[in-house]
């Protein structure tokens, strides 16, 4: 489904994203120092750091949400800094979820669907197929407000992948939950990004939710 | 469960309750069927049905109040957002800045615009609408602002990771979630603009009339009492239905959204944040300030287009210079009715600060039993009233109350602050009660274990908690008092002007050294209100900053 996918595997030297030299400062505390990754077409990377390591941040400037300082994002070899988020293509799933609390389950996954102007009958189809894939058939109407915590973080990736991201980002996307349905989710987004062909950048502080769900480790310190 | 040997006294509860039944009962209840009964006649009500001139008054109060709520809304949430979204040097300023216009009398902003705008505008649909925005921008950036501080910054992120445009964001999500507060705003701003008084007295002109500027037009000047009562309580009704609509609008409308009180703000960031930032600052510092400083400036200027001190030497001075020393047939005194407003304001202040105070002391005492409460809420809601009833209703009704035996006070000067005071309580009242009623009940428990009598243990407790919230409530009181307008209009005696009704009469009659005057007493109106209110703001506020900081 990855619109980018295709012509990124075609030149596969091209990585999909590459962050060149980043660098942010918030007021006098530098937050990241010339940081630089690659992850190439349908790979996951983990990127492994303690809180305060800048992960978030850098998923933050790679999502256009905040801007850098100096150094360059490169998206499927172009230079994206002076693109706006929304026409990056970029999808973010956030740590706390930040589901849209006005609107039931179905309505927050089809929202990047809506905005890309689809039809009302492919997105409800769309729809349905991320409710299968994320075992939540049947929450179509639920209120978001009153999903456990399993049941948004679900909700929140099936938003995230619904309108093919041509990368994914996940910020601590397993925070928050209780051990046995942290490893069980662990696995169930492993498969969902396989099944996705997703490109996905994970930051966590976890060494085993790593090294579950991404095809390369990178240690923030070691950048 | 709490035991009931600890509780106070019925005899007590009932004994603090009274003066406001009396009060409320005698000044608000009494008056408004004395007006249905005294003035409203049948050939009254054929003339309100015929009168074509009416119709067209209320066609121009209700548009000219949508118009006004429209732009006020629209104007608003700027600031709304700039100061609920951004952390910035000077933004405690900026916020104080803009609850100004709000604080003040209205004639002020009526003297304000008449003193800001060119000759060509200052008169008419597009000053009344101004001031009005101005007026009111503080309940946008207040009501919406607040919601505004607690939406998660990320959700609008989230939106745009999806491919929402800064519009679509907007569109879908943001004005969605602020919804119910942009509603409440907006009621409350119609409401306010509906029945406006001074501002459209001081900017209307002769031509311009609201629904209130007419029934004071009729029931003083054309002797036409029937016809300004059925007026008056027509309106009534009609707002209290309105209220009553709002408020079932806001309850279906009120979404568990779980938001948590969050610190969203944060330092713009980038050339655009910063410049939007910078010229919203720039364009709210002056838009409020400007018709405050011509209205300083009004009052030094001269015939000539100079500038100098001979309008306040007029209204200070002890010689008699130019115009408005008690002149025959003007009967208009500046400083007199300086006097006369602080003496009214102690009174009003007095009367609503015992009525407020014991009525919230018995509402807040209730027990928790069902009927117990629904006796507080009755009390709550009856003291509330005057609040939801234009003032001019109140003054008309007060004035055809006491101006016939058995009670005839109309040469009482009690009968003006017993109005200002109507009006105050309900926000000493508004004060009080959170307070109260968030009094851990285990503090006299406490007491109690420590051998205090219920009576006791609640006067120690209660009452003395109580003293910092009534000083800010006394404050409003006389602030509210100072500058009264739509009441006194009614109950105002010649000889006995307050500052507003100085003010209105000043500016309304022709004579450019009179306008002089008449902007020296708004602008000292102005300050008197700014300091009455910054000094228990000061006081009160810091404490409450206190508290939220010790409670973390």
């Amino acid at each position: 489904m990855g619109h980018g996918g295709e012509c990124a595997a075609a030149v596969a030297d091209v990585p999909m994203l590459e962050t060149r030299q980043i660098s942010v400062t918030f007021g006098v505390v530098p937050v990241l120092s010339r940081l630089s990754i690659t992850v190439h077409a349908g790979e996951v990377l983990a990127l492994l750091g303690p809180s305060g390591s800048g992960k978030s941040t850098l998923l933050r400037v790679i999502a256009g949400l905040i801007r850098q300082d100096s150094g360059h994002v490169l998206l499927d070899g172009h230079v994206v800094d002076d693109v706006a988020t929304h026409r990056r293509g970029v999808g973010l799933v956030f740590q706390d979820e930040q589901l849209f609390p006005h609107r039931n389950v179905a309505e927050n996954i089809e929202f990047g669907l809506r905005m890309a102007g689809t039809p009302r009958d492919r997105r409800a189809r769309r729809v349905g197929e991320l409710l299968e894939l994320v075992e939540l058939v049947g929450f179509e109407k639920r209120r978001v407000t009153d999903l456990s915590g399993g049941e948004a973080k679900r909700v929140a990736l099936a938003r995230t992948l619904a309108p093919s991201p041509r990368i994914v980002l996940l910020d601590e996307p397993l925070t928050g939950l209780d051990r046995a349905l942290h490893d069980q989710l662990a696995v169930e987004v492993a498969r969902l990004l396989r099944i996705a062909g997703a490109t996905a950048v994970l930051v966590t502080h976890d060494h085993d939710e790593a090294a579950v769900i991404a095809d390369r480790v990178l240690r923030m310190g070691d950048l | 469960m709490r035991c009931s040997g600890n509780r106070l006294p019925r005899w007590l509860i009932a004994a603090l309750a009274a003066p406001a039944v009396v009060f409320v009962a005698l000044f608000y209840a009494w008056p408004l069927v004395a007006l249905a009964h005294r003035a409203v006649t049948t050939e009254a009500l054929r003339t309100v049905l015929h009168d074509r001139s009416l119709r067209h008054i209320l066609w121009f109060t209700a548009w000219q109040a949508v118009l006004s709520t429209s732009l006020t809304i629209a104007v608003g949430l700027v600031p709304a957002w700039m100061l609920s979204r951004f952390e910035f040097a000077g933004r405690r300023w900026l916020q104080i800045l803009v609850t100004v216009p709000f604080v003040l009398p209205t004639v002020v902003v009526g003297a304000a615009f008449l003193a800001v705008l060119p000759d060509s505008l200052d008169h008419g649909v597009t000053a009344i609408v101004l001031a009005h925005v101005f007026f009111n921008i503080a309940v946008v950036v207040r009501g919406v602002g607040g919601l505004w501080a607690q939406l998660p910054v990320d959700l609008g992120g989230a939106a745009r990771t999806l491919g929402a445009t800064p519009l679509q964001v907007m569109r879908h999500v943001t004005v969605p979630l602020l919804a119910p507060a942009i509603q409440a705003s907006a009621s409350i701003v119609f409401l306010f603009t509906f029945t406006s008084f001074g501002v459209v007295r001081i900017l209307g002109g002769p031509t311009h009339s609201t629904l209130e500027v007419e029934i004071w037009q009729r029931a003083t000047r054309f002797g036409d009492v029937g016809v300004a009562a059925i007026m008056s309580l027509a309106q009534l009704v009609v707002l209290g239905l309105a209220v009553a609509w709002f408020a079932r609008i806001q309850v279906r409308h009120r979404l568990a959204l779980g938001l948590r009180p969050v610190d969203a703000r944060r330092a713009p960031s980038g050339r655009r944040e910063r410049l939007a930032v910078g010229s919203i600052a720039v364009a709210l510092s002056t838009v409020i300030g400007a018709p405050l400083l011509a209205l300083v400036e009004r009052s030094l200027r001269t015939i000539d287009g100079g500038h100098s001190l001979t309008a306040w030497r007029a209204v200070f001075g002890r010689e008699a210079t130019v115009t408005a020393r008690p002149v025959a047939g003007s009967s208009l005194d500046p400083l007199g009715s300086l006097f006369v407003s602080m003496r009214f304001a102690v009174a009003a202040m007095l009367i609503a600060v015992v009525v407020g105070g014991c009525v919230s002391l018995a509402i807040a005492a209730m027990g928790a039993g069902t009927a117990a409460r629904r006796v507080g809420r009755a009390l709550d809601t009856s003291v509330m009233l005057p609040l939801g009833t234009s003032a001019v209703t109140i003054g008309f009704g007060l004035v055809i109350a006491f101006a016939a035996a058995p009670l005839d006070w109309r040469a009482a000067p009690l009968l003006i602050p017993l109005g200002h005071a109507l009006v105050a309580t309900p926000f000493v009242v508004r004060t009080l009660l959170p307070t109260l009623r968030a009094i851990d009940p285990r503090l006299r428990d406490a007491a109690a274990t420590l051998g205090a009598s219920p009576v006791r243990a609640w006067r120690d407790v209660d009452v003395r908690l109580m003293l910092r919230p009534l000083a800010t409530g006394a404050a409003f009181a006389a602030a509210i008092s100072l500058g009264e307008f739509g009441a006194t209009t009614f109950l105002t005696r010649a000889g006995r002007a307050t500052l507003p009704i100085a003010i209105e009469q000043m500016l309304n009659r022709p004579g450019a050294a009179l306008h002089a005057e008449g902007y020296v007493l708004a602008t000292v109106l102005a300050v008197t209100t700014f300091a009455v209110i910054g000094t228990v703001e000061a006081t009160f506020g810091g404490t409450r900053r206190r508290m939220r900081g010790s409670r973390g």
